[in-house]
């Protein structure tokens, strides 16, 4: 593992002009995603999660842009480069896997067509090349008998395995980094830890750096190495898992975890957050999440709330829990 | 697959029954022929021997049998008007309907494709908005009055083109062609345009609406997402999932063009089987009335034949489901 991290985003705002106002759906975001470590980032719908990793990969749906902050890759900043150079990063550099493998893949070509015109686009290989490293792809994802499923179309696989070619389809190019957008909300259970397991091989096997989107707390516990809690664009809390899922700092994560089914805890009755995560064009002022807190204080109705880098660095808090503090509902 | 070809191939057929019954019903409903065939001077005479000739006093079932095994070994009887056989003045007049339909045809899907791909990839830009407006015109104006500006402009004003005919042909025997004259080019030249234009700006429209849900689905953005080029993700991915509905509404289309192909014969007095069928009916001339409608079903049922085999070839969906049995 190097000093440098595959990926660095710094304080990166991402706005959408609207006929109302401008919104910011991500919000002064930092993180770094190490070499061979998983960076779970969670949230409810529309906290900027989603928004976060296509502004990372440059796919970003008109009118939303960026407006500030970096976007680092290996230490090499992107934002300015030409629309055909950022082209060649995505699939070399970063790939990305989306959450619904049925429809993520091309109906009309086959497998191998679609791998091996990845692989053709960024590797410097020829059509024979290109084919064998194709099934490699296939075989390193678990696809039995490669060979022959190769020359299969996507509706001849399970939405399983379809799940399994498209990561093979992500990292068939060998890219630094991988960012998972909900890679097992379309799926069966069972299913889901296989892809769970199988994204966590490919990490630790290729030292591949992954950002794992999801609002899966068990999916999060289960394979990232730190992570990312997302709030109405902002990060609310950043550490590593075990310490984020067993003593969170944050209120919002402290009420995400109590919301959470944990076999251990038997049939207690689930807690919930009140209410519901406010309209990007509603925002509260102070600290947006001060009207769901049942901590909050005057200083947290007026002031927003304080960004990572300026308080200690976990939980974007003016009064962050301490372990003896329990959320009670 | 067979299976599904030999169900559409008795479907195809069955219509060509019910066609045939329309066709040979007009026999019977348009008047009598014999009282134009046989001038003011006639007898009873003339008369009874004409009808038993024409096979006319039989039931009606064992005429429409009969004409029905005449029509299948492609013998339409005696043309009223000319007194020659209908299926020889029909051959004599295809190729130059054919030969309008296929080059207004090719132009249509060519252009349609390539302004529909265009117009969709560059959707915000102005010469995309201008060629859609544009388009509005074309889907607006009737067929007719597209074939008289056009005659107006380029043959009265500017006299570049002929107004009427069709050239010069070359006679190789079963076919005449205008393909190898200047002549027989040049005055193809508006007539296709005439008949193809409203095609073309259908297809267009179609192309562009069906390249815009396309560019938007899941599998588009991971190709994005994978670096593949623009011009492979448009040409490549988007378009070919975009031709399944595009090849059912120009499969209708090539069809409407050869009917459609009446009105822009008369315009353009083009010596086609459009013409022959208006100058049919001016003269109640039912037997190559019935010819024609018979010929455009064919062809109808024909196109569409050939479209639902496309399909197969296109998707590989419809492959599997039928010859696998699913996944």
């Amino acid at each position: 593992m190097t000093d440098t991290p595959v990926l660095s985003v710094r304080d990166l705002v991402v706005e959408i002009p609207t006929r109302h106002g401008v919104l910011r759906p991500v919000d002064n975001v930092s993180y770094d995603i190490h070499a061979g470590e998983i960076l779970g980032v969670v949230g409810e719908s529309g906290a900027g999660k989603s928004m976060t990793g296509n502004a990372v990969i440059g796919l970003l749906d008109r009118p939303a842009r960026i407006v500030s902050g970096e976007i680092l890759l290996s230490g090499q900043p992107i934002q300015g480069l030409k629309r055909d150079a950022i082209r060649k990063l995505r699939g070399k550099k970063m790939g990305m896997i989306f959450q619904d493998p049925l429809t993520s893949l091309n109906p009309l070509l086959t497998v191998g067509d679609q791998l091996t015109e990845t692989i053709l686009e960024h590797l410097k290989v020829g059509q024979t090349e290109a084919r064998k490293r194709a099934i490699a792809a296939l075989e390193e994802v678990g696809i039995p008998a490669a060979a022959q499923r190769i020359n299969s179309y996507p509706h001849e696989f399970s939405g399983g395995m379809r799940q399994r070619v498209v990561i093979a389809l992500a990292l068939c190019a060998e890219p630094d980094l991988v960012i998972a957008d909900e890679p097992t909300t379309a799926l069966d259970v069972s299913v889901q830890a296989q892809i769970v397991a199988l994204l966590k091989r490919l990490c630790r096997e290729r030292g591949v750096a992954v950002m794992l989107v999801t609002h899966d707390m068990g999916v999060i516990a289960e394979a990232a190495d730190r992570v990312a809690v997302m709030y109405a664009g902002r990060l609310a809390e950043l550490g590593p898992v075990r310490e984020v899922l067993t003593q969170a700092r944050h209120p919002y994560t402290a009420g995400l975890m109590a919301s959470t089914p944990l076999a251990s805890q038997g049939r207690k009755r689930l807690r919930q957050i009140p209410g519901s995560m406010p309209r990007l064009g509603a925002l509260p002022t102070g600290c947006a999440f001060h009207p769901r807190c049942e901590f909050a204080q005057d200083k947290c109705r007026q002031e927003p709330g304080p960004t990572l880098d300026r308080c200690d660095g976990r939980a974007a808090c003016w009064f962050p829990l301490t372990a003896k503090q329990e959320v009670s509902a | 697959m067979l299976a599904y070809i030999i169900r559409r191939v008795a479907q195809s057929i069955l219509v060509l029954f019910v066609v045939g019954l329309v066709a040979f019903s007009m026999f019977r409903f348009v008047g009598d022929p014999i009282d134009n065939m046989l001038g003011q001077e006639r007898t009873q005479a003339d008369i009874e021997r004409l009808r038993e000739q024409l096979g006319l006093d039989q039931p009606f079932v064992v005429q429409y049998w009969r004409f029905l095994e005449q029509a299948v070994q492609g013998n339409f009887g005696l043309s009223y008007r000319q007194g020659r056989p209908v299926s020889e003045i029909l051959i004599e007049r295809l190729p130059a309907t054919l030969e309008l339909a296929f080059v207004s045809g090719l132009m249509a899907l060519a252009g349609g494709i390539a302004l529909g791909i265009f117009t969709a990839i560059r959707r915000r830009g102005l010469s995309a908005n201008i060629i859609m407006t544009a388009s509005l015109i074309g889907v607006s104006l009737p067929t007719f009055l597209i074939g008289i500006l056009l005659i107006y402009l380029f043959s009265v004003e500017l006299g570049w083109l002929p107004s009427f005919g069709r050239g010069e042909v070359t006679d190789l025997g079963w076919w005449t062609t205008g393909f190898l004259t200047e002549s027989g080019l040049k005055a193809l030249i508006l007539p296709a345009i005439t008949l193809g234009l409203y095609q073309m700006t259908l297809i267009m429209r179609l192309v562009r609406t069906e390249m815009l849900e396309v560019l938007r689905m899941d599998y588009i953005r991971f190709a994005r997402a994978r670096g593949i080029r623009e011009r492979a993700i448009n040409f490549r991915h988007a378009l070919k999932n975009t031709l399944v509905p595009v090849i059912t509404i120009t499969g209708l289309q090539l069809g409407s063009i050869i009917a459609f192909a009446i009105i822009t014969e008369t315009v353009f007095q083009w010596p086609g089987v459009g013409l022959l069928f208006i100058n049919a009916i001016q003269f109640v001339d039912i037997p190559v009335m019935a010819a024609y409608l018979m010929l455009i079903s064919v062809m109808f049922v024909g196109i569409n034949l050939i479209v639902d085999m496309l399909y197969f070839a296109i998707d590989p969906r419809l492959r599997a489901d039928r010859t696998q049995g699913g996944h």
